[in-house]
């Protein structure tokens, strides 16, 4: 454990550091700024649940948009129906809850196959949910959504406030609080027992299951946990969207969720969360200057898997790999 | 009792479009082992090429500009194919699946962008060879004739890529590839020049399904998304890389759309997504898989 604390020592205080930076962000940023890394933040959450699926456990899910539409509908479905009950700490449980559901079920089905049959059932099942989520438009409201008021927290209510104000605020701090806690979650899973049965899975199947791991049962708790945070991101992600609608269900959104872990580096454990900030940043940049914004992203996708494909944090990784072999050598 | 008859053929029209579709789709996985993301920007290509060309040329026979615009939406689509293939699908054979999944969706990106630079974002209307061909009556209700035209297409297609795929040589070659690639490559066969040959007819079918539809819907900005997904549908249905189940999917998917429309209009699509899912959970190599 000695060489870990060792390795680990100067990378916290980095972490320690990125948060001071991150608590004072309302106070450097302009509003429209910070509610962009606030939506990295949720982006983040997103696809450091994702890459529990991709990096730890083997399996690429063409479909977690579902979930993190699951996690957004059940926040704009709460505020329809029962408006009285709309508390932030009434609606992250119920989203939670939902999403368990959810991803109970699709995980069901999907890990019953890996690799590409995987994928496409994924995407199978995340487009009966978009398909429900546009065809039961008395429910959902249909293709135009649902708006998503400004939540009651810890008792107080903030209406008639304005929802930049809400987001420099409070909610903020909320936020920031979830993500460090949901990075916190997922580094103690992938380091649990479980997270290290997930990637001897991964590893080699028949191996694991002669050890005793329960193949098809691990992938399904994989698939749950990583759709929960799929949802929690979710719901975070309505409040500063303030609206939601399917196109977070549809399978474009899901390939944008694969993008953005690849982005950063899906063998990272930091990667996700660095990639989901950089490609919030990238579309917004690129919707900013041209209309042909697919254009500009498809071209950076096609660039990134063909000359960077372990991403922007796992090529930091081989750099600082190779100079302190290099340095070493150098010693010996 | 008549219009049971039009549901079923309005199926078989859906069934038409859907097998050129999903056969291609089922071509390149088989073949290569990847899954086309950006088949539905294929279609979308050919779709756009024929509108172009069945409204420049709106003045000659309708069946005549029909075909040359088919045949235009066919080499656009399939040289777009051949270009893909080469620039950058053909680095990723090596690769993991996440890697060969996501070029693929960066090229949907970008050739969807591509159309919009080509054609401009406004829709192309081309009805012109639709209403020409005039209709015909079962029962009491008119049908277009077009709607057999179009199969008529398909069945035509489908023909040639059976006759290329069981009577020559490099369609047997495939079929050796998509068995078992490493016996192939070691039989000597050159799969470099037939993985590009695969994703030219796969790309090419693309186009030409989407030209097929132009006549009775405008061409838009993401028409090819609708017939990916559907097409996946097929592709899991009717198992990989085989002709066979390309057709049995493709009708039991036109057919479950056109009665489902009547039936439950609301959940029509869903319907087709539980069905796919039903049959991979029970039978994941689909019906006709190997």
């Amino acid at each position: 454990m000695k060489f870990h604390e060792r390795v680990m020592r100067p990378k916290f205080f980095a972490y320690l550091g990125v948060f001071i930076l991150l608590l004072f962000l309302p106070l450097l940023l302009p509003i429209y700024q910070l509610m962009l890394i606030e939506s990295g933040l949720t982006f983040a959450i997103l696809s450091l649940g994702f890459n529990l699926l991709l990096r730890y456990t083997g399996l690429l899910s063409f479909g977690h948009g579902a979930l993190f539409a699951t996690g957004a509908y059940a926040v704009g479905m709460m505020g329809e129906y029962y408006p009285q009950l709309y508390r932030i700490e009434i609606l992250i449980p119920v989203a939670l809850i939902a999403s368990l559901v959810v991803s109970a079920i699709f995980g069901f089905i999907c890990v019953r196959h890996t690799r590409i049959f995987f994928s496409i059932l994924a995407l199978a099942v995340s487009m009966v949910m978009f398909a429900l989520l546009v065809k039961l438009y008395n429910l959902t409201g249909g293709s135009d959504g649902l708006h998503i008021d400004l939540p009651i927290m810890l008792g107080k209510s903030y209406e008639g406030m304005k929802r930049f104000e809400f987001l420099s605020g409070a909610f903020y701090y909320f936020l920031l609080l979830s993500f460090v806690g949901c990075a916190i979650l997922m580094f103690a899973i992938v380091n649990s027992p479980f997270g290290k049965a997930l990637q001897s899975i991964r590893d080699n199947e028949v191996r694991a299951e002669m050890i005793g791991i329960r193949v098809r049962r691990y992938r399904w708790y994989a698939f749950i946990i990583s759709g929960m945070f799929c949802g929690f991101g979710g719901a975070l992600w309505s409040f500063v969207n303030g609206h939601v609608t399917p196109e977070i269900s549809e399978w474009v959104f899901s390939g944008e969720i694969v993008y953005m872990t690849l982005l950063g580096g899906f063998m990272v454990f930091e990667g996700p969360i660095i990639g989901a900030i950089l490609f919030t940043y990238l579309k917004l940049y690129a919707v900013s200057i041209t209309q042909y914004w697919m254009f500009i992203i498809g071209a950076t996708l096609v660039v990134l898997v063909l000359l960077l494909p372990e991403g922007i944090a796992g090529g930091f990784a081989r750099l600082a790999k190779k100079i302190k072999s290099r340095s070493a050598a150098g010693v010996a | 009792m008549e219009i049971w008859i039009i549901y079923i053929l309005n199926g078989m029209y859906f069934a038409s479009f859907l097998f050129l579709t999903s056969l291609g789709l089922s071509i390149i996985l088989g073949v290569m082992g990847i899954l086309n993301l950006a088949h539905g920007s294929l279609f979308a290509i050919g779709a756009f090429m024929a509108a172009f060309i069945i409204g420049a040329l709106a003045e000659k026979a309708p069946v005549t500009i029909f075909v040359i615009g088919l045949l235009a939406a066919l080499g656009v689509a399939g040289l777009m194919g051949l270009l893909l293939e080469v620039s950058i699908i053909r680095p990723m054979y090596n690769r993991a699946l996440e890697y060969q999944l996501l070029i693929t969706f960066g090229a949907l990106l970008l050739i969807e962008d591509l159309i919009k630079m080509t054609w401009g974002g406004t829709a192309y209307y081309a009805s012109k060879p639709f209403e020409m061909m005039g209709t015909f009556a079962v029962g009491a209700n008119e049908y277009p004739f077009y709607f057999l035209f179009a199969i008529l297409i398909a069945v035509i297609a489908g023909i040639g890529v059976w006759l290329i795929m069981s009577k020559t040589k490099a369609g047997i070659m495939l079929r050796a590839i998509s068995m078992d690639r490493e016996m192939a490559t070691a039989m000597g066969i050159q799969i470099r020049r037939l993985n590009t040959m695969a994703f030219g007819i796969g790309a090419a079918l693309a186009g030409l399904a989407g030209a097929l539809v132009i006549p009775t819907t405008p061409a838009l900005l993401g028409i090819g998304m609708d017939p990916l997904i559907i097409a996946f549908i097929v592709v899991v249905l009717g198992g990989l890389g085989s002709l066979k189940g390309a057709l049995v999917g493709s009708v039991i998917v036109g057919e479950t759309r056109s009665i489902g429309i009547v039936l439950f209009p609301e959940i029509e699509l869903p319907l087709l997504f539980l069905i796919a899912v039903i049959i991979l959970v029970f039978r994941p190599q689909g019906l006709f898989g190997r």
